[in-house]
């Protein structure tokens, strides 16, 4: 090959990508928005009920990323987010909704918790790996029950995974003050053996391993969902369910797949909050995770790789928020707020379209 | 020891009743959301901030009935946002109602901690009492389970006996009807489907609004964080096997409301640890909602109506 091939075949790669990097900012622009969107209603929240929306936002930045403890409190708080985002995802790809990642990584915490403390002595490479492994189908138990609910009987799975996640918190609280409580007052379990701890990142930080889990996670999921049949069965079923059916896919079995692998990734999650950073069953754990994770697969234009992004952005906002709330005392709800605001913007993309019509959008220069 | 019969009384009745009204107020509004083609999910997060408003406004007025006055307005405002969301705009009605749900939690967390410097409760507030029917307590045993109640609870079966006739007996019910059957039939022959829609959802969450009214105010007299517990749900799963039929939900709104006393009962005799109780309700939901899931639901449930 030429030097001018070379050079030219470089130049069209880099056309291309340049292409892609565009393409996917001008895609993401309704996310952006919704997101610059949320934060504004929210100054207007902040400001009626008497605190200062510059300084609760400044500290919440600075909180998040002013230092290396922030990042790692940052990270720590967007990995469970991560794994609820992609539980979340792929369900939608199939189209279904799971609304039960709260619940999912409930049980998949609560799963690698009891192996992490009832089983003593045994080497880090079989403990940790075998507690992994009980996250994994504790999530996928609780995401198994509304999938069979739902194929042999058409039970509507917005209802039955809404329910199982208030089971699954109270069954888990149960456990946590009777039969498995610690000494002590706090409704939470002894700590795990240290040969089902998963290794933390960087010291002082509760940053932990489950870190780069929820990366794998991540790729897998691309991976599931792009390379392999069954990622393209549940792709093709959330497409069409009569097309899939008629092209000879099993849309039940498919339903069922997708609903399993959903709640164990959940169920991960969980154990990657128990196992790493918590380091025991504490009752109540989740501040809403799976909530979070809806809002940041909505954000992540349903895709891991966005997903990812949009983790970090929420876990940012959860672990600001807690800095904001101490040094400047604004409800911690806050957070909530803004996550809600951030869904409602991005469930109906219309909004974007309505106002693009009206010339709302004109300095963004966007063509249609 | 406390023996299981000792539970079965008439003030378990009485106290069915109770938990079953806010669930007839909030599934009756899921059946005038649905029955109108639109998928409510966000009930519960009307509950909670009809709840949280009622009880606001009665603690600035000291008048409880203003206060059910606002939960009712507070619901029908979030309804207007779902119609807005999901007829004007065609957004996903799920995603919508989730979003709903979500700010109604994280606001009235933040609301609550603002208002009264706790996450947790709000001060208590005058609550709106019980009244006594004459004639009507004197009855044996049925006297007692229906005699004396709050307000709200005679409220609900006016409820239903309206919804019945405004659903079944009216030119309007047979709109909104053919509105969720088909809804470019509706178009063709002169009915306002967007109107029809828009008027459904807010009533809808005005009675959600209501269904929370009765848990602060009439139930308790303070707010609590997240006080509706999943009962928006229970609702939908009320409305689904009362067949969407404002009769068919007292019915299965009474059974949602005889196992949440029970589970009520069963906590103060300490025969089971609580958190176990506390699953019976959710259980029995997830169970209705598999055994009665082959009921038929208005045909254009879910589908956005984009008009031509």
């Amino acid at each position: 090959m030429t030097e001018d091939k070379i050079k030219q075949k470089a130049r069209q790669i880099l056309e291309k990508a340049q292409l892609r990097f565009i393409t996917s900012l001008t895609d993401s622009i309704p996310q952006i928005i919704a997101v610059i969107g949320a934060f504004l209603i929210g100054a207007i929240v902040l400001a009626v009920t008497g605190y200062s929306p510059l300084e609760a936002y400044g500290t919440m930045l600075v909180g998040a990323f002013g230092d290396i403890y922030g990042v790692g409190q940052t990270l720590t708080q967007a990995t469970p987010i991560l794994f609820t985002a992609l539980a979340f995802l792929l369900a939608f790809k199939c189209g279904l909704f799971n609304l039960g990642a709260e619940g999912q990584l409930i049980i998949g915490g609560f799963f690698a918790a009891v192996v992490g403390i009832s089983l003593n002595g045994l080497p880090v490479f079989i403990h940790l790996p075998l507690a992994l492994l009980a996250g994994i189908l504790g999530g996928a138990i609780w995401g198994f029950i509304p999938a069979v609910l739902k194929a042999k009987l058409g039970a509507h799975e917005v209802i039955t995974t809404m329910m199982s996640s208030y089971v699954a918190l109270y069954v888990t609280s149960y456990f946590v003050n009777y039969p498995l409580k610690a000494p002590g007052w706090v409704s939470q379990t002894i700590p795990i053996a240290a040969s089902a701890e998963l290794p933390r990142l960087l010291p002082v930080t509760q940053l932990s391993a489950a870190f780069i889990l929820s990366i794998a996670a991540a790729i897998a999921t691309v991976y599931l969902l792009e390379k392999t049949t069954i990622g393209y069965e549940i792709r093709a079923i959330g497409l069409n369910p009569a097309a899939a059916e008629n092209a000879g896919i099993s849309t039940k079995k498919g339903l069922i797949l997708a609903l399993v692998i959903s709640g164990a990734i959940a169920g991960v999650g969980g154990a990657g909050e128990i196992l790493g950073v918590h380091r025991r069953f504490i009752d109540g754990f989740s501040p809403g995770y799976g909530w979070d994770g809806l809002a940041v697969a909505l954000i992540g234009g349903l895709n891991p790789v966005g997903s990812i992004i949009a983790a970090i952005l929420f876990g940012a906002i959860r672990s600001g928020g807690i800095s904001m709330n101490i040094s400047t005392g604004v409800p911690l709800d806050i957070i909530n707020v803004l996550q809600a605001l951030v869904v409602l913007f991005v469930a109906a993309p219309k909004i974007f379209e309505y106002f693009k019509k009206k010339g709302g959008f004109k300095w963004l220069k966007l063509s249609t | 020891m406390v023996e299981i019969v000792d539970i079965i009384n008439a003030g378990l009745f009485a106290a069915a009743l109770r938990m079953a009204t806010p669930l007839v107020f909030t599934s009756i509004g899921g059946i005038f959301s649905e029955r109108a083609g639109i998928v409510n999910i966000a009930l519960e997060g009307m509950m909670l901030t009809g709840a949280f408003s009622g009880v606001l406004a009665t603690f600035a007025t000291g008048n409880p009935w203003l206060g059910v006055i606002a939960s009712v307005l507070a619901g029908g405002l979030l309804g207007y946002l779902h119609a807005l969301l999901t007829v004007k705009f065609a957004g996903n009605q799920i995603v919508s109602g989730t979003g709903i749900n979500l700010l109604a939690l994280g606001g009235t967390g933040y609301l609550c901690q603002a208002i009264w410097g706790s996450r947790g409760a709000s001060q208590s507030v005058q609550g709106l009492g019980a009244i006594s029917i004459p004639l009507l307590k004197d009855i044996p045993f049925i006297g007692e389970i229906i005699g004396t109640q709050t307000p709200l609870v005679y409220i609900s079966i006016i409820v239903v006996v309206l919804s019945y006739i405004l659903l079944f007996k009216t030119p309007m019910g047979l709109r909104i009807r053919a509105v969720g059957e088909h809804p470019a039939a509706a178009d063709t022959t002169g009915v306002d489907v967007y109107k029809t829609k828009y008027l459904c959802v807010v009533l809808s969450g005005m009675l959600a609004g209501l269904g929370g009214a009765f848990l602060s105010l009439g139930h308790l007299s303070l707010f609590v964080n997240g006080m509706t517990g999943g009962r928006g749900f229970i609702a939908l799963a009320a409305m689904i096997l009362g067949g969407w039929t404002p009769v068919g939900a007292l019915g299965a709104s009474l059974l949602f409301g005889f196992a949440d006393a029970l589970q009520m009962r069963l906590q103060s005799v300490a025969l089971l640890p609580s958190q176990i109780i506390l699953t019976l309700p959710y259980i029995l939901t997830i169970i209705v909602v598999a055994v009665f899931a082959r009921k038929r639901a208005p045909p254009s449930d879910y589908k956005p109506y984009i008009k031509e």
